[in-house]
């Protein structure tokens, strides 16, 4: 099976942790995604490699970006129909907390599709979703 | 012994001192006044697209994110915290695999609060960029232990 099939068939097996499984560095990050009553949501699963500050101690901005980029292209992928995978344009990152080293949560939303691009925002949690550490603003091109 | 300047403390801290920065592979090519070089050689790992094996973008984000913050802490006169508070990337075309990505990153304002950073990642020099960027970060965050505790009103 190729990278789509694959895909497609964790899709319809309703099995996202499978989807994320077919991403070699959402795998190697320990980036993982499963199902609530809200939908979607992408799990960082904590490490001590993710630390970017040990003196907070806090992880790092970059890995806490690609948990936002990751969580909106697995949403992006989950909800879409798309026969290609999407592809990041831009993406604004906000750093609303330090991070601290556990576990990270992340929930995507489409704010607008059109034909060709997608705007997405993502928040990142920790404690509760009413309290996000990080939101990310991206662009993504789906044709 | 004189005191460490920041850009001292770069040369101290990457890649070893951060430890995801490290844990990637990291190095410092170069620091000097508001600027910074990363370079972070290539590893299977970095695929985002199995098919295409270009690295995730969230590769680029961190090795922008480690240059960017180094260029920051370079450009000040004397060493306080600093966080990012928001950093936008633009992906102008996919990174190639197996090869090595380097970041150069300059800190072109610094006020008495933050500090400016635009920074540049590629892998065929600066005037091809794989991305661009730009980000700012809040200078003596409130996220602050690296500081002197507050003396004691008698």
């Amino acid at each position: 099976m190729n990278l789509l099939e694959e895909l497609a068939a964790a899709k319809l097996a309703r099995d996202p942790a499978a989807m994320a499984a077919l991403f070699p560095y959402a795998r190697y990050l320990g980036l993982g995604a499963r199902l609530d009553e809200a939908g979607l949501v992408t799990v960082l699963r904590h490490d001590p490699t993710h630390i970017g500050n040990p003196v907070l101690p806090a992880l790092h901005g970059g890995v806490v970006g690609a948990a936002l980029e990751t969580a909106a292209l697995f949403h992006l992928m989950w909800a879409g129909d798309s026969a290609r995978l999407p592809k990041i344009v831009t993406i604004t990152f906000e750093y609303l907390r330090s991070a601290r080293p556990r576990d990270l949560f992340a929930r995507a939303e489409v704010t607008k599709q059109g034909r060709r691009v997608a705007h997405v925002s993502v928040a990142a949690w920790q404690d509760e979703p009413a309290r996000p550490v990080a939101a990310a603003h991206g662009v993504f091109l789906l044709t | 012994m004189p005191r460490k300047t920041p850009i001292d403390l770069v040369r101290a801290i990457v890649p070893r001192g951060i430890p995801h920065a490290g844990a990637l592979g990291c190095e410092l090519v170069s620091v000097e006044k508001g600027r910074a070089v990363v370079r972070l050689p290539w590893r299977e790992e970095f695929v985002g697209n199995p098919e295409t094996r270009a690295p995730s973008g969230g590769v680029i984000t961190t090795l922008i994110d480690t240059a960017a913050g180094m260029a920051a802490m370079a450009a000040l006169d004397e060493m306080v915290p600093i966080a990012t508070l928001d950093l936008r990337i633009e992906y102008l075309k996919p990174a190639a695999e197996g090869r090595t990505i380097e970041a150069a990153a300059e800190c072109h304002k610094v006020t008495r609060t933050i500090a400016f950073v635009r920074a540049w990642a590629y892998q065929d020099g600066r005037d091809d960029p794989v991305a661009t960027a730009s980000g700012t970060f809040m200078l003596d965050s409130s996220d602050a232990v690296l500081r002197p505790p507050p003396k004691k009103r008698p």
